[in-house]
């Protein structure tokens, strides 16, 4: 099996935060924590494209790299999970991911920082897959009933596809060819300078800065 | 004598040098998906708990017949 991995397509992508609340509710995630969100450019601009963002699982997590108490660890599946009794909740997890993946739930009246919690892909975390402990600090393990994350699984438009890789990628390369466009993914347009992403040119964005 | 004694300061020398390793111990092991869950009742039907191979396939066939509508539309 290859890694585990989530793409959203931007050309489906419809806004509806389907996959936040269906994050929520699968692992009664407290308010103001948020592990999936939706983010949309040029909101109201024609063209505007929307994904939905959570961690994205990076086979060289900077949270990984920069955490002193080392508490991240990944699965054979290439999920980064992270184990919440080593937690000190110092947040410097949270300035290295480039996706804002780690979230702070605020404890108390002042809004202490408490440990960090984050997408786990709906693995759970180091406790007994299923068990009382696992689901309170990291919410249902859906990898070992059998499932894959509910976000995905919950998309009306199936725009965020969540799973092995291959699988994915098999998936997503078959609608470009059915649609004919669409092929570049979030970021695509910026990385490779593609035309069709709807992002800035380098010409433009040069005019622009001048 | 005067050998043995740099020796022997040498070695003492190397002694204090050493340092203490600092290495944080690592998270505790989890237990693979493949394995199964507690929680049986949630667990969905078509697949053999602690077998790794048919629970890969069990999360491709999910992956295709769940979210890949080409396969389903006519």
């Amino acid at each position: 099996m290859a890694r585990m991995k989530f793409i959203c397509d931007a050309e489906r992508c419809i806004e509806c935060n389907g996959c936040v609340t269906a994050c929520k509710n699968e692992h009664e995630i407290p308010w103001g924590v948020n592990r999936r969100r939706v983010v949309t450019l040029n909101d109201g601009v024609p063209g505007e494209k929307s994904i939905s963002v959570a961690c994205m699982h990076c086979s060289d997590a900077p949270c990984m790299a920069v955490c002193p108490v080392n508490c991240f660890y990944k699965t054979d599946e290439g999920v980064v999970l992270h184990d919440k009794d080593i937690c000190i909740g110092c947040g410097y997890c949270s300035y290295a991911c480039p996706f804002g993946a780690p979230q702070f739930p605020g404890q108390g009246a002042f809004g202490v920082r408490g440990k960090m919690d984050k997408c786990t892909f709906c693995a759970g975390g180091p406790e007994a897959n299923g068990s009382q402990a696992e689901f309170e600090k990291y919410g249902r393990n859906r990898l070992a009933e059998g499932k894959l994350p509910a976000c995905a699984e919950m998309c009306s438009t199936k725009a965020l596809l969540a799973g092995d890789g291959d699988v994915v990628a098999d998936i997503f390369r078959n609608r470009v060819v059915k649609r004919n466009k669409g092929a570049e993914v979030w970021g695509w347009g910026t990385a490779y300078g593609s035309k069709q992403a709807g992002q800035p040119q380098p010409a433009a964005a040069a005019e622009g800065k001048s | 004598m005067k050998t043995t004694f740099s020796l022997m300061a040498l070695c003492l020398c190397l002694v204090a040098c050493g340092e203490k390793p600092q290495t944080l111990g690592n998270p505790r092991s989890d237990t693979a998906p493949y394995t199964g869950t507690t929680a049986t009742a949630f667990a969905s039907p078509g697949w053999k708990a602690g077998d790794k191979t048919s629970w890969e396939q069990q999360l491709r066939a999910r992956g295709q017949y769940g979210q890949n509508d080409y396969t389903r539309a006519p």
